[in-house]
């Protein structure tokens, strides 16, 4: 039992940076109706710029952690506004009233460019990433079960950056004007358009704001588990959690991804050795395209959807 | 001047629906072949073969497959890789386990298997669209990926993964080297090329691009969803699964699983993409792009670099091999939707009317 719940929990909080990387989606999808398949790259990139400019800044120009840290996200920040830019400006704004596969197609290379570019500037290496999160493993319940539950610290703190994140953006969609704007571009573009709000401006802005999702997930699950290529698999892991909670539900995205999360994780540990192992790759796409048959909106997607 | 239809009379139906009802059309598609066939055995090196001209004729078949696809049905696919695998895969195990089947014969057939797990993957097709069958493939991709290195019977029990293709003869005659293998390749890509072409003319290729149009007005005027769906992806798998048997049997001779991962489904959709939706030319064109562009960036970009005193490594290169093909699909799809088939028509709409364009 004690084992279970370590594998429930392990995957639950690989679920949380799952749900990371859907946020970003949710936030575009929602906004523009864009299906943006370079959230993945965009994850690589914030996170290359992040541990370069931190390596930068500690290493040659001897600044204190403290420092270099603030500074260093800054200019991650400062790199994703830029990419939303050019996105917006080269890409989205020539392709303003495409069908949606063809943007789909479009934010394939946008991804491709994305990933050389920020490879070939940052460089391609693995690099460890250190924000100064916690890393020391800790044991939980020991009094329920025998050795207890053992938990990465690090995850912890994961979930805890996630459920601010949340919640931050529940505020922001809420409560400001920006947020209202974006709600009624997401809701009518035509309508929004007629009472004022600019689209192109509320394009840049959802697009920074998933670039700074982006790098709040490159920065976790850079120091998981370094920074390094395979970050951008993880937009494809995204893809059946946003199957799962619908295309446009934030707390879809959140619910989506700790079911994939905890779902693989057992999936693998219980279910894999009987079928050869290694089933993770492909269980959450199994899990979703079941689901897309049964309620294909999602979770706590709006019932609108395209169907044959 | 030369390229006039002027004078050349349709006296019969079959000369009004022929394939190329230019005469000069036909004039030069039979020399492009007389080269492929005749001239180029003499002049091309065993480097030529193996880095350029036998991928370019297997990935101008899978392109084609893909374009049946994506281009006439209008249906997005992230899995050609994985059905690329399954021909491959296909072919060797009836080349094992008949053992007297020829090699190519299992090639050939390997496509009946990848068409019918086409099939299988593309029942989700009648349901969903659009991004939801996007992943929908890409479940496909990822699940051919593990089969086909955790299910110990596709690989014959190989403790290592990696399986061996047979050698390639016929009549006796082995017909392993360069120059045999080309022309294989090149005759199956020929012969099914035309056949697509063929087929995309018909009744079947006009519902395919009735429900890539317009599902809904497609079925009011009485085209079945399901059949047309279904026979994209039957014919699309069928033709890409034949080219990845003879990648794997023709090109690489030994292979592994991550020779069919998902940066092959990538690659064939740029080829797709950047050669021209809908048209077969384009998928030849792209895939002949698609492959020469990195040969050409790993020759040119390093003593580019060192002309400005920057040493480009060949990590540096794949770099900017992906940064160009990412610009070049936004930079298509932005300018020009029907890619590089497009161009080469404009060029003969400007021909036709050259040097006199009133």
């Amino acid at each position: 039992m004690g084992f279970f719940i370590e594998v429930l929990i392990g995957g639950l909080l690989a679920g949380v940076l799952y749900s990371l990387v859907a946020l970003g989606f949710v936030l575009i999808f929602k906004a523009s109706g864009v299906f943006n398949f370079a959230q993945g790259a965009m994850v690589l990139a914030a996170a290359l710029a992040l541990v370069r400019a931190l390596e930068v800044m500690q290493v040659q120009w001897h600044w204190p952690f403290g420092l270099a840290l603030p500074a260093a996200f800054a200019f991650a920040a400062a790199v994703m506004a830029l990419i939303a830019w050019a996105a917006e400006r080269l890409v989205l704004r020539k392709l303003v009233n495409q069908e949606g596969i063809i943007l789909f197609m479009a934010t394939i290379g946008v991804t491709f460019f994305i990933e050389g570019l920020a490879q070939t500037v940052f460089g391609a290496d693995v690099y460890p990433l250190n924000i100064g999160l916690p890393k020391e493993p800790i044991f939980l319940l020991e009094s329920l079960f025998e050795g207890g539950v053992l938990v990465n610290e690090l995850d912890i703190w994961a979930a805890v950056i996630a459920g601010l994140l949340v919640a931050g953006l529940a505020v922001f969609f809420q409560r400001t004007r920006i947020g209202r704007a974006l709600r009624a571009v997401a809701d009518d573009h035509a309508a929004a358009q007629s009472v004022g709000i600019a689209l192109n401006q509320i394009w840049f802005i959802v697009w920074l704001v998933a670039g700074l999702v982006a790098l709040a997930a490159g920065a976790v699950w850079g120091s998981k588990l370094g920074v390094q290529f395979s970050l951008t698999l993880l937009a494809l892991k995204a893809l059946p959690v946003l199957i799962l909670g619908g295309f446009t539900s934030v707390p879809g995205a959140i619910v989506g991804g700790l079911i994939i999360g905890a779902g693989e994780k057992l999936a693998e540990v219980f279910l894999g050795p009987s079928m050869g192992g290694g089933i993770e790759i492909w269980f959450a796409y199994v899990v979703a395209l079941l689901f897309l048959l049964v309620r294909p909106q999602g979770l706590f997607g709006e019932r609108i959807i395209e169907r044959v | 001047m030369f390229y006039r239809e002027a004078g050349q009379y349709k006296a019969s139906y079959g000369a009004d629906q022929a394939i190329f009802p230019i005469a000069q059309d036909r004039f030069v598609v039979l020399a492009g072949m007389a080269v492929a066939f005749l001239v180029v055995p003499f002049l091309a090196s065993e480097y030529t073969y193996r880095a350029v001209l036998i991928p370019t004729v297997i990935l101008t078949l899978a392109a084609i497959g893909l374009n049946v696809l994506m281009g006439y049905c209008g249906q997005v696919s992230l899995g050609s890789g994985a059905f690329m695998g399954v021909g491959a895969y296909a072919a060797f195990n009836l080349a094992i386990r008949l053992p007297f089947l020829n090699p190519l014969v299992c090639i050939l057939l390997s496509g009946f298997v990848a068409a019918a797990i086409g099939i299988a993957f593309g029942i989700p097709s009648l349901r969903i669209k659009g991004f939801y069958l996007a992943c929908a493939t890409l479940a496909a991709q990822f699940f051919g990926d593990w089969a086909f290195l955790r299910i110990k019977w596709v690989t014959n029990h190989t403790p290592s993964g990696s399986v061996n293709a047979p050698p390639i003869q016929m009549f006796g005659y082995d017909l392993s080297s360069p120059t045999a293998t080309y022309l294989i390749a090149l005759t199956i890509t020929i012969v099914l090329g035309l056949a697509a072409k063929n087929i995309v003319r018909g009744h079947i290729g006009r519902q395919w691009m009735a429900i890539r149009d317009m599902d809904i007005a497609a079925e009011i005027i009485g085209v079945r969803p399901l059949f047309a769906k279904l026979s994209a992806f039957a014919v699309s798998s069928f033709l890409i699964g034949v080219a990845g048997a003879m990648w794997a049997f023709l090109y690489l001779g030994s292979w592994e699983p991550a020779a069919f991962s998902i940066d092959r489904s990538f690659q064939l959709m740029f080829m797709v993409i950047i050669g021209g939706l809908g048209s077969i030319l384009g998928s030849a064109l792209g895939a002949i792009f698609i492959v020469l562009l990195p040969i050409f960036l790993n020759q040119a970009l390093p003593p580019l670099g060192a002309l400005i005193g920057w040493k480009i490594s060949t990590a540096t290169v794949s770099h900017f091999e992906s940064m160009i093909f990412g610009a070049l699909i936004v930079f298509f799809l932005v300018v020009e939707p029907h890619g590089l088939a497009r161009l080469w028509s404009v060029a003969k709409e400007k021909l036709r009317l050259w040097p006199f364009p009133h």
